[in-house]
């Protein structure tokens, strides 16, 4: 399956906030459209992402290095780069490597776009 | 000998299906479901550094992929023709607290992350390089399909 992205902006109490939500399978292959798109909304302002892993089948290391990069540049922004998941297969590959200690991760796009921590 | 060889051109597309043909077989050979993810994302990971390894080094050789049922083991070999590929990670790294989260993660950066995914996710895995190339070899225990009295 090939990766799906698509965006929309909602306002929550500490500003408005970017949702990306992400489907299909982030690998070497599809990373690079993922890496755009993040690139793209920092680009044209937008500093504040959700991104959204529900519909995502498989993560490999290049989709987190593409993640880690996101960071980056909101950070640069001062912004934030959240995700939400609830897949076990997923959240162990953020476990292994240690990325939880990195990323908010939320159960819900609703509770990363109200959290202000 | 292999029960399935795989080569690929070194191309960032193919990587999947490399997984999923990996997936298959180790389901055939009675690996255990639970574990069919883990399968399916370390010879991913391993074959998505063999492709960068091959790329950045302007090899236009395939990569590798060998599969092989054992008794009671399955057990998965990619292999890159980039000479002294496992040097730099011979002794694989282990669980790590994450790159610096301000760091742009660059080539090498994401090869160490494979290799970190990897070596989370495997108890038996093994990094060898030599002279013709690097070979990442990592097995899974398998359970036989029926139960002999």
């Amino acid at each position: 399956m090939d990766l799906s992205l698509s965006t929309r902006n909602v306002s929550g109490p500490g500003g408005d906030r970017t949702v990306v939500e992400v489907g299909g399978e982030i690998d070497v292959y599809t990373a690079p459209k993922l890496r755009e798109q993040l690139v793209e909304l920092v680009n044209d302002g937008s500093y504040h992402l959700v991104v959204d892993m529900e519909g995502v089948d498989f993560l490999d290391s290049t989709g987190l290095g593409v993640l880690v990069g996101g960071l980056k540049r909101v950070r640069a922004h001062e912004g934030s780069l959240r995700l939400v998941c609830n897949q076990e297969r997923i959240l162990k590959i953020f476990r292994i490597t240690g990325l939880t200690k990195v990323f908010p991760i939320h159960g819900s796009v609703d509770e990363a776009v109200n959290a202000t921590d | 000998m292999a029960t399935v060889e795989l080569r690929f051109s070194a191309q960032p597309e193919h990587v999947r299906t490399a997984r999923l043909v990996a997936a298959a077989v180790a389901r055939r050979a009675g690996v255990d479901e639970a574990v069919l993810d883990e399968v399916r994302l370390a010879v991913g990971e391993a074959c998505s550094r063999a492709v960068g390894l091959h790329r950045s080094h302007g090899i236009d050789a395939p990569v590798r992929v060998v599969l092989t049922e054992e008794e009671k083991l399955f057990s998965i070999e990619v292999g890159d023709e980039v000479p002294g590929s496992g040097v730099g990670a011979s002794a694989v790294p282990g669980v790590r607290g994450g790159p610096a989260p301000d760091d742009e993660l660059d080539d090498g950066a994401e090869d160490e992350m494979g290799l970190a995914v990897i070596s989370g996710l495997v108890d038996d895995v093994e990094v060898t390089s030599g002279e013709s190339g690097g070979v990442i070899r990592m097995s899974w225990p398998t359970t036989p399909a029926t139960v002999l009295p």
